[in-house]
């Protein structure tokens, strides 16, 4: 069960994740970046209460890389949990993604160059 | 405790896959983020088969069984009557070719085979079974 709320500071698009995101669950976070990545040019997104993500979820985070990338929208996780950062990681995609600690953190990445 | 769970394939009861999984896990003293990654490669074959083998068939069964032996091996035998699934036939695609695809799948089973040791798919009766095995570090 996610539960994934959003809203907006300035330009930004700030979406908050929390709970489990599983085959059953992803889709609603495919939606919330769909709708992000299209109104959007910078999109945060709070990790902080997320307590699992499977395959489905970063299949989600995957498949909007190109795109994101194409019309130049920049993307920001922060507040990973040690067990879903340790997921991420089994897959290399602190190498792909903008991954931060904290919020100040990802805003700084987020608003630089 | 009782170490195996009939539910039927829908992929809402994955979370009670996890759960009872994490439950034997951690009565059994694994670490939580080693048990954390036990049950994401449990809950990515339970996926596969319900989603792709048993087209999310609420009346298809699927049957995950977990065994905790001495020296630290745990093994996970799930099994399911779908359709087979062939590992020889699988190809594992690089991270680059899935990005560039756009795909939001594909990287289910390349999770379980850095995660477990030994990933096997076998047919016996009417079931097919994946077996799934990692030697634990203490």
């Amino acid at each position: 069960m996610v539960e994934i709320n959003t809203h907006t500071e300035e330009d930004i698009q700030v979406i908050d994740v929390a709970g489990e995101i599983d085959a059953s669950s992803s889709i609603e976070l495919d939606n919330a970046l769909n709708h992000a990545s299209k109104n959007f040019k910078k999109i945060l997104i709070d990790l902080g209460q997320l307590e699992y993500i499977s395959s489905a979820g970063l299949g989600v985070f995957i498949s909007y890389l190109e795109e994101l990338k194409k019309e130049e929208v920049k993307l920001v996780i922060y507040g990973l949990q040690e067990q879903v950062s340790e997921v991420f990681e089994i897959l290399g995609l602190q190498h792909l993604m903008n991954i931060s600690g904290s919020k100040e953190e990802a805003l700084t990445v987020l608003n630089e160059g | 405790m009782k170490d195996k769970l009939t539910i039927s394939c829908s992929k809402t009861n994955l979370a009670t896959i996890r759960a009872f999984v994490s439950d034997i896990l951690i009565s059994n003293d694994v670490q939580e983020i080693e048990a954390h990654k036990l049950v994401l490669a449990v809950d990515e074959i339970c996926a596969n088969l319900i989603i792709h083998s048993n087209k999310c068939n609420p009346s298809h069964k699927l049957e995950v069984q977990v065994d905790m032996s001495p020296h630290q091996l745990v093994t996970f035998i799930i099994k399911d009557q779908g359709i087979k699934f062939n590992l020889s036939a699988y190809s594992e695609p690089t991270m680059d070719e899935i990005v560039n695809s756009r795909r939001k799948g594909g990287v289910g089973l390349m999770l379980v085979k850095r995660i477990m040791d030994k990933i096997e798919f076998s047919t016996e009766k009417n079931y097919n079974i994946c077996k799934l095995t990692k030697k634990l570090n203490k």
